[in-house]
């Protein structure tokens, strides 16, 4: 997953809606671990779209 | 690495987490709270409403100082511009006030300290201790140092992001159409009603709505909520209130000075909120109001038993399950009723065309509603559209 840092705005909402627990917001970073299976729901709840799937456009 | 040992560590210091600990500390109990952010209260991540009577019945005096804007009563909206106006001044949980939530945040965090309890900004939970299967604390990082906290109950008032308890083992995740994902800037210069908060409802918000909430002046918190499962396209919803701001007329010549985002639950309760040496509260424990979106009221209400029990806890040196089910009952007394009602009327209302909504607004004014609270407007719509409300009557 890329994280637009320009767009992101720290506010979390694609980290409660994650069903595998991947995506962790640090004060100022968001960070996906290894647990993340691409489903693409943080893509679509991402309220200012910072978050795109590798490979599809 | 550094250790620290306490009764009670609260993960999070938003209204319910500072609710937690100050009520916890004035019982006695030996409190932690770590904050991730540098800032209590900011960024912020709300729209800022509540009733006076959410704030009094935790205990807590309202003070001038973060309240931003007091309103007479709410405007809804339909689709097609029909205009349900309540006028009154004591309203229900959704509108009385808006607040300045990075004063306010940080107001309960004092009331906290001021209880005894310790506080730890720019310190973010990583993972939980567990011990042969039991909660014993949380692992840290404050200021890039790791640190252990030991503790005899870990609180997660971690909102809507929710990490610890999920940590812990408990499952806190929402389906799609329990989700609602949010945009608000805050616009001045700008010719909104002062005196309102505004709500509106249709499919220019899928299965939410716009908000307009007074800020004092020609400035208010504009926002939107839209269903995660209406979505379909990423940046989907900054684009519906862009899109919105645009048509009205009031709107379209003010200029952002602020734009925030954030997702809230709008589904059941959780089915358990404790396990032994964990507790959850507010917005984690998923109390936000599932048709209004609102959670604070609710937020302190969960905070303010969690910490009333936990002081006990703290005396009896005890944090197993059984000993914390009376934090579980008191909330659930308190407000479980409520949620799932309004679970089921949100179900029912985002099916509901822009032509039906029209149709509910019209006739909710005629039967006249004089105070503002979700039970109301159901039971004005029970009189005039019983069909509507059919699935959950028997919890009018």
């Amino acid at each position: 997953m890329i994280v637009s840092i320009e767009k992101c705005m720290h506010c979390g909402a694609c980290v409660g809606s994650c069903p595998q627990n991947a995506i962790y917001l640090t004060d100022v970073v968001l960070v996906f671990n290894e647990n993340c299976n691409r489903c693409g729901r943080c893509v679509k709840t991402c309220p200012v779209g910072a978050i795109t799937m590798e490979g599809k456009k | 690495m550094k250790t620290l040992k306490y009764d009670i560590v609260v993960v999070g210091a938003g209204p319910a987490g500072s609710m937690t600990a100050r009520n916890a500390a004035k019982g006695g109990a030996n409190v932690l709270m770590i904050e991730k952010r540098q800032e209590i209260g900011s960024s912020l991540r709300c729209a800022e409403g509540i009733s006076h009577k959410g704030i009094e019945k935790v205990g807590l005096k309202i003070d001038r100082k973060w309240v931003s804007t007091e309103v007479s009563g709410a405007k809804i909206v339909s689709p097609g511009g029909k205009v349900l106006k309540i006028d009154e001044k004591n309203a229900g949980n959704e509108v009385g006030m808006v607040l300045e939530r990075h004063l306010f945040d940080k107001f309960v965090a004092m009331e906290a300290a001021r209880a005894g309890a310790d506080i730890m900004v720019k310190t973010s939970a990583l993972d939980v201790i567990k011990e042969n299967g039991v909660v014993k604390g949380v692992k840290a990082i404050s200021y890039g140092e790791p640190v252990r906290i030991e503790a005899g109950c870990v609180v997660s008032a971690d909102g809507y992001e929710s990490q610890v308890a999920r940590w812990a083992g408990i499952e806190t995740v929402q389906k799609p159409s329990d989700i609602t994902s949010c945009f608000q800037y805050r616009l001045t210069n700008i010719k909104h009603e002062q005196d309102f908060c505004e709500f509106i409802i249709g499919s220019i918000a899928p299965g939410g709505y716009v908000w307009i909430f007074p800020k004092g002046g020609d400035t208010a918190n504009v926002g939107i909520g839209v269903l995660l499962s209406k979505l379909k396209k990423p940046g989907e919803v900054k684009m519906y209130l862009d899109k919105f701001i645009k048509s009205d007329s009031r709107l379209n010549c003010g200029q952002p000075v602020e734009a925030i985002a954030g997702a809230v639950s709008v589904s059941p309760p959780l089915d358990k909120t404790i396990m032994d040496g964990l507790m959850i509260v507010g917005d984690a424990a998923r109390v936000i109001d599932p048709i209004t979106g609102g959670g604070i009221a609710n937020g302190l209400c969960t905070g303010m038993h969690a910490g009333n029990v936990l002081a006990k806890c703290a005396q009896a040196k005890d944090f197993t399950e059984s000993v914390m089910q009376e934090y579980e009952d008191l909330w659930r007394a308190e407000m479980e009723n409520r949620l799932w009602r309004n679970w089921m009327a949100k179900e029912k209302f985002l099916t509901l065309s822009d032509e039906t909504l029209d149709s509910v607004i019209n006739t909710i004014g005629e039967v006249g509603v004089e105070k503002v609270t979700v039970h109301n407007l159901l039971l004005a719509i029970k009189e005039r559209h019983p069909e509507l409300v059919k699935e959950f009557e028997d919890l009018l």
